[in-house]
């Protein structure tokens, strides 16, 4: 798929707390450099958007030096600028698209505005090669839990259903806190539930039986918050371990149920999974043993490029320049908002 | 003066900017390559603004081969004021506060920036900047100064004055990115006309160590 002659796409993601700049040559990965600023965050339990703004602005000079740097490449060699312009946090991504259309001026190259979960989408070309048309994608992630059709990334994408309330991660981040572990929660859950049974409590699956293709989570985070507050009450000590493979169960279970669901109702075979939860274990070992029972074949790819970062908007603008589509305009605005039915601006 | 492009409209920064470039450079018949360097103010002002204007003036700067500098946006609207001297420049901090320093003359600042009440701003110098006139019956009438707003023309300018004052070496010095934020009166003072291209802020993010969770049960 992949040749010399293929343009050589930067990529800008600023839509949360991460600078991630990429830079890929058609499926092929040539630089994938990420700054974060989740550290500054930890202590507030979250991401602070003003906090995450002031951290792009300091990390993308010296973040784009580096993704050329590992690529090998030098400013002139760049063919195409393609940025995230949305969903996200507002002042986040507009220093990403600041940036972007002054390196798309200045190179004097085209400007791709793209969509964050998209992008999501597309990275996985990245590394499993083109993608079946049609697709599943769950993208489940800090900021978004979303099921998507996706019959063609650069043209067309269908959204079936998405979180009515909390979003995946962000449930995990609540519960975290809760159990007295540290922000961001994921990881640390994910951990703990290793030495814990999924079983132990009976916590509510939201929305399971309801025919929609929707998630709530809401519902869930309370009702760990209620159980562990009981048990505190009644001067017990808490299961830790238990509680937290227990709400990761809950959740896990859920996601897999209706992506499986929306494969299934829509004649799909291949369902891929993206965004920051897809790196939780648990979550790819049971979307494996149901996608194996239900003949699907499933994609997940490596954890660094499930979170954000800059190489999955070079995938998504890489796909939009081999689709010849019309690129952006120096005037487009950071949306965040963006609804994924724009897959480009 | 070989063009410039002024609008004023504080939630578009982001829209507006780089076309205005791009116009700008073509009614002076001028490429990027022309360019010596590439100044953008630095605030005290509204983030989201300072940070398109930073962000554009650093990326454009990075692909064309030139150094990129900050100004000081008080130092310009000081640079393009009508009064010689001495006078204070104001603008808008919202929350009931202004940006503002103290200047001797066009271009010497002697205190500033500082971030304060409208009541609190010293003596009874002239008022220069929409801070003035927002806050005219507290700082009273006769002391609003033009211009309202600072423009772009009045940085460049300033800037190529202190620029053609400096050698290469010099210059590659000031803009070289240095190490922390410039967040306090004492580092923005110290950077003097040209400094490095990142924004004054002034105020910390608005953020809130959380206590312990909040119960659901009662």
């Amino acid at each position: 798929m992949s040749g010399a002659d293929e343009p050589i796409v930067l990529g800008i993601e600023t839509s949360c707390d991460e600078t991630g700049v990429g830079i890929v040559r058609g499926h092929t990965l040539l630089a994938d450099t990420i700054a974060s600023s989740m550290e500054e965050h930890a202590r507030f339990g979250g991401v602070v958007p003003e906090v995450a703004s002031r951290a792009h602005l300091e990390a993308m000079t010296p973040t784009v030096e580096s993704a050329l740097a590992k690529a090998g490449l030098r400013f002139s060699d760049i063919d195409a600028v393609a940025v995230t312009a949305g969903p996200g946090l507002a002042g986040a991504l507009l220093v990403g698209v600041a940036a972007a259309k002054a390196y798309a001026m200045g190179l004097g190259v085209p400007l791709y505005g793209v969509n964050h979960l998209a992008a999501h989408v597309a990275v996985d070309q990245l590394e499993h090669g083109p993608l079946p048309k049609p697709a599943i994608a769950l993208l489940v992630s800090g900021g978004h839990s979303s099921l998507l059709l996706v019959p063609d990334v650069a043209r067309d994408v269908v959204s079936l259903g998405s979180t009515v309330d909390d979003a995946a991660g962000e449930a995990f981040d609540k519960v975290a806190r809760v159990l007295g572990l540290p922000f961001p929660g994921g990881p640390h859950i994910d951990r703990a539930a290793r030495e814990g049974s999924g079983t132990a409590v009976a916590f509510p699956r939201g929305k399971y039986d309801d025919g929609t293709l929707d998630f709530s989570f809401s519902g869930l985070k309370t009702a760990v918050a209620r159980w562990v507050e009981a048990r505190a009450a009644a001067g017990e000590s808490v299961p830790m371990n238990d509680v937290a493979a227990s709400f990761q169960e809950a959740v896990v279970d859920v996601l897999t149920r209706k992506a499986l669901q929306a494969c299934a109702r829509h004649g799909v075979e291949d369902l891929l999974i993206g965004g920051g939860v897809a790196a939780n274990s648990r979550l790819r070992a049971l979307a494996q043993e149901r996608c194996d029972a239900a003949g699907v074949r499933l994609r997940v790819p490596r954890p660094g490029l499930c979170t954000d970062n800059g190489a999955m908007v070079a995938a998504l603008g890489s796909e939009l320049v081999a689709a010849g589509a019309e690129p952006s305009t120096l005037e487009i605005p950071a949306d965040s908002s963006l609804p994924i039915t724009t897959i480009h601006v | 003066m070989l063009a410039e492009s002024t609008t004023i409209d504080a939630r578009r920064h982001g829209e507006l900017l780089a076309p205005a470039i791009e116009r700008v450079l073509r009614e002076a018949g001028a490429t990027l390559r022309d360019l010596t360097a590439i100044v953008a103010g630095t605030g005290p002002g509204p983030y989201t603004g300072l940070r398109v204007g930073l962000m554009t003036a650093t990326a454009l700067a990075a692909t064309a081969g030139v150094p990129a500098f900050g100004v000081c946006t008080l130092d310009a609207l000081a640079y393009a004021a009508r009064t010689p001297g001495p006078f204070l420049v104001a603008t808008d901090a919202r929350r009931k506060e202004v940006f503002w320093a103290r200047y001797g003359d066009r271009e010497t600042r002697l205190d500033g920036p500082r971030v304060d009440r409208p009541h609190d701003l010293p003596g009874d110098l002239p008022v220069v900047g929409a801070g003035g006139r927002l806050y005219a019956d507290i700082v009273g009438p006769g002391r609003v100064e033009g211009p309202e707003h600072p423009s772009a023309g009045a940085l460049a300018a300033l800037a190529a004055g202190h620029l053609a004052a400096l050698t290469d070496e010099e210059a590659a010095e000031i803009a070289r990115v240095p190490e922390g934020r410039v967040d306090s009166v004492e580092k923005a003072r110290e950077l003097g006309v040209l400094g490095p291209p990142r924004p004054i802020y002034l105020r910390r993010p608005d953020a809130q160590v959380p206590g312990a969770p909040k119960k659901v049960t009662a």
